[in-house]
């Protein structure tokens, strides 16, 4: 533990794992709220049924949307190169998800307050909004990245991002944000046939089924065009010191089609991460069909992570290539804070990680069971 | 250079969404605790009214708590996106409170915020009421975080630049976290946040005072709104954010300007209550002075000097120079990085080295600098004084004025007695107050810190992303949309909430959201006591 905390090389490297980790917890859990926001107005059609639906994440998406807002705090300290870049590189991608995440706690918040089925009619419109663009452009922002974005630094380390909205959009960062919203879809699918009953369940299995083998078709496909080469990569071709100064300009990287395939090659047992981002989604399908929900949505999350950690593994060391200046790819060894504060960021983290989870668990178990109609109409309901 | 167009943008949106944001935090901070007083008052008596008044209370807090989570995100952001280079230049310093204030606030807030509007019927009421507590702690823990954060803004304590990353560097966390303007800033930020909390409940139970209604829960509540308030709003003013404006130069400047305190006066100097700044002339035009106050606020003492804006300029010239030395140094690095002499000359200078990138946005190559830049250089240093003069004032008679309010309410209620019509008026016409002092108090310090955006280390004009004019053009109409329509539905809520008032809560504790229960008689509250 001592060592850990006092060798650079060591802690980029933890930094590098949690900065998944965040991701995949996001992923994991605000997922399916997200997932459940994009359901809404199909596997609800009456005023009651939505209610289930919102029911059944209303007391908790608060705290799992949490693990983005580390995330984004979290990139900030530990990565603060590529906090600036992809947050201004992406700036109007951002505002679309941030538009549509203010709209999410309002929504959930203020579409009870009143009676009038106009009203919670927009609140609808605006949870799918606030569910499904989010899904979409994470996905979209990952195709970017494996594609290698349009940024330099200047002598004085200042990011210049010189691509926009429109080029963000081609089509393989679409195919990306479609597994991404395929793969959110299907989770909230998961955790919606988990928690509640009726006809809301019985929907969301029905769509789950869908989303799950989208989710593994579109996936695979996407593995395959990262075969092909479609993608590109950059593979960095001078000798990166582990515990170097976070400068991105002393390297060179080079564009390399096959780069993004290189480390499964060299460690083949990797291949099972993929793998299992395919075997994920397809027994959460089949988990679907025979009504196994407890089973569903651990393959479901089995998936989603399998699937984020495929994107990490297959650009290491890098995190953020630059297309048009490769050699200022962002990487985990020339783009992290100082080891002082990465050393200080594990220490809360090692110590708050713990007892987050320990209490979320305890909420999750107080608030454990199915939501059904009942537990809306029902005289006195505190729900939504 | 960076287009002055683009910084005014950036800043002015900054500017609006988190003065926006700033709406509804201190309500969250100052309810949270309120609520959680309440409970634990119905917890110790488990007498029904204390519950219904949690309820009540907490269904208004919930309202204001959905607002304050929706635009918190975009702060979260907005750094990377709209400040691209201060994320880099000092993401290794400022970010690490922002992320431990999501380890150690945000997820206790968020986590039991659910729990608290929907664990009722789940929890024994103690459990529940420790769920609120933990609620209330997480708001305040990031109201810590971010003021350890802001405070490194204004007295960048524990790091230094390093010339390999061309950045700022932490080198004792422990300096930033006990830095003495975060920890003043802290007290005084929550106590307002408090002083906001009560006014919101003295004022809208004087509604009903005044309206007859719901007179149990009114009085109550009144009652703890004013001491409560009381103890908060002297802690605004005590243990206020004047305690860390000896610390650096810009905070001398901010004060001095603050105070339009053209030059240093002898100590104790005297406080200016009144009068018209003049930046043409640099002087105080009708002033009207009281002696001796000013030192003893700014100082809290009889003999310190606190010195004026003409001669921080001076010392800031000097600092300019010495800046200059460590571009100079900087830039041989930069050319060579084994040039152990350029290291020691940087080493030696590079505590200024933020002084010479004021000259950036006025000349662009600060090393082409001559005496005028220097000059122009070191009056840019100065924030706009007559702004901070009266905003400073403004902010300060709400102050007293809420003082005064509380002082009178709670008189009327320790002695038991019925407190007159105009107390109850005034309490609801004191409601926007809180609010202005808060906002003006955010521009005192925020603005107040111009040119910097870290002090004496980096100009908010050279902190920008390098974004499009029509990016900012678009975000800005679109979260002045989006946050006007929220502003219009939110009030509408509240106010449709509070004229709705608690009486469903009375009998059936569940139903405390609309559309839930048909359960709504007045009996309910008789029936309580």
């Amino acid at each position: 533990m001592l060592a850990l905390l006092s060798d650079y090389e060591t802690l980029r490297l933890v930094w590098w794992v949690l900065l998944g980790v965040l991701l995949i917890g996001f992923a994991l859990t605000d997922g399916f709220d997200l997932g459940v926001g994009a359901l809404l107005p199909f596997v609800g059609r009456t005023d009651v049924e939505r209610r289930v639906a919102i029911h059944t994440v209303s007391a908790t998406w608060e705290g799992n949307q949490v693990w983005l807002v580390l995330g984004g705090g979290a990139i900030f300290a530990a990565w603060p190169a590529l906090y600036a870049l992809s947050f201004s590189g992406f700036y109007l991608a951002m505002f679309l998800v941030l538009f549509a995440l203010i709209l999410r706690p309002v929504a959930f918040k203020y579409r009870s307050k009143r009676e009038s089925a106009v009203w919670r009619a927009r609140w609808d419109w605006a949870l799918f909004v606030g569910g499904a663009v989010p899904a979409l452009i994470f996905g979209v922002a990952v195709g970017n990245v494996l594609q290698g974005v349009p940024f330099h630094f200047t002598s004085d380390l200042r990011p210049i991002y010189g691509g926009s909205l429109l080029g963000l959009l081609n089509p393989l960062a679409l195919l990306c944000g479609l597994v991404s919203l395929a793969m959110l879809v299907a989770h909230g699918a998961a955790w919606l046939a988990f928690k509640a009953e009726g006809p809301v369940a019985e929907r969301a299995r029905a769509i789950g089924l869908k989303a799950s083998l989208a989710t593994a078709a579109l996936f695979a496909l996407g593995g395959l065009l990262i075969w092909a080469g479609a993608f590109g990569g950059y593979r960095v071709v001078t000798p990166l010191p582990g515990d170097g100064p976070s400068n991105p300009l002393t390297k060179a990287v080079v564009a390399d089609a096959g780069a993004w395939l290189a480390n499964f090659w060299a460690h083949p047992a990797l291949a099972l991460v993929p793998l299992f981002g395919i075997a994920g989604p397809l027994l959460a399908a089949l988990g679907f069909r025979a009504r196994h929900e407890g089973l569903t949505f651990l393959a479901s999350s089995l998936g989603i992570a399998c699937i984020i950690a495929t994107v990490g593994l297959s650009m290491f060391p890098v995190i953020l290539p630059s297309n048009t200046h490769p050699g200022h790819a962002l990487t985990v060894f020339d783009a992290s804070s100082s080891r002082a504060t990465l050393r200080n960021m594990l220490i809360a983290t090692v110590i708050f990680l713990p007892i987050i989870l320990a209490y979320t668990a305890w909420v999750y178990r107080v608030l454990w069971g199915k939501v059904s109609n009942r537990d809306i109409t029902a005289p006195g309901s505190a729900a939504y | 250079m960076t287009d002055p167009l683009l910084v005014d943008l950036s800043r002015l949106q900054f500017a609006l969404t988190a003065m926006y944001h700033f709406l509804f935090v201190p309500l969250t901070l100052g309810l949270s605790i309120l609520v959680a007083m309440m409970e634990t008052v119905y917890v110790m008596t488990r007498r029904k009214i204390w519950r219904d008044m949690t309820k009540f209370w907490g269904l208004l807090f919930g309202i204001n708590f959905a607002l304050g989570v929706a635009t918190g995100l975009t702060m979260e952001f907005q750094f990377g996106m709209n400040w691209a280079y201060y994320s880099h230049y000092v993401g290794d310093v400022f970010g690490a409170p922002l992320a431990i204030e999501g380890l150690m606030a945000f997820f206790l807030e968020a986590t039991f915020v659910g729990l608290f509007f929907f664990g009722w019927d789940k929890l024994t009421a103690l459990s529940h009421c420790i769920v609120t507590w933990l609620m209330a702690l997480g708001t305040n823990f990031s109201a810590l975080w971010i003021l350890i954060a802001n405070g490194w803004m204004q007295n960048p304590v524990g790091s230094t630049f390093n010339p390999d990353t061309m950045r700022m560097e932490v080198t004792d966390f422990a300096a930033v976290i006990f830095n003495p303007v975060a920890q003043a800033k802290f007290v005084h930020t929550v106590s307002a946040g408090y002083v906001c909390g009560a006014v919101f409940v003295l004022g809208v139970s004087a509604f009903y005072i005044l309206r007859g209604r719901h007179l149990e829960l009114a009085k109550r509540s009144f009652a703890i709104a004013a001491a409560f308030g009381l103890a908060s709003a002297l802690s605004v003013v005590v243990l206020g954010d004047e305690s860390g404006y000896a610390v650096t130069d810009h905070q001398k400047m901010k004060l001095a300007a603050m105070e339009a305190m053209w030059h240093t006066e002898p100590a104790p100097a005297a406080f200016t209550a009144v009068g018209i700044p003049d930046l043409e002339s640099r002087t105080t035009r009708y002033a009207l002075h009281i002696p001796y106050a000013m030192g003893l606020i700014g100082t809290r003492s009889l003999t310190t000097e606190i010195p004026g804006i003409t001669e921080l300029v001076a010392h800031a010239k000097d600092r300019i120079r010495n800046g200059l030395v460590a571009y100079a140094a900087l830039e041989r690095i930069k050319a060579d990085r084994t040039d152990a002499e350029a290291r020691a000359e940087f080493a030696r200078t590079q505590v200024d080295l933020g002084y010479a990138q004021l000259l950036k946005p006025l000349i662009g190559d600060p090393l082409k600098a001559n005496e005028a830049d220097i000059d122009r250089a070191a009056w840019s240093t100065v924030p706009h004084v007559p702004s901070l003069f009266f905003t400073f004032r403004a902010m300060v008679a709400c102050g007293f004025l809420l003082i005064g309010l509380f002082g009178a309410a709670l008189w009327y209620t320790a002695r038991e007695a019925e407190a007159p019509r105009w107390l109850f008026r005034a309490a609801l016409f004191a409601l926007p107050l809180p609010w202005i002092a808060i906002e003006f108090g955010w521009f005192v310090a925020e603005f107040g810190r111009q040119p910097w955006i870290i002090e004496g280390v980096l100009p908010t004009a050279l902190a920008t992303s390098e974004l499009g004019i029509p990016s900012l053009l678009i975000t800005i109409a679109g979260f002045t949309l989006v946050y006007g329509v929220l502003a219009v539905i939110e009030v509408q809520l509240m106010l449709r909430a509070i004229a709705k008032g608690p009486e469903t809560l009375a009998d059936d504790p569940a139903a405390l959201f609309p559309g839930a229960g048909t359960n709504r008689n007045d009996a309910g509250l008789v029936a309580a006591e």
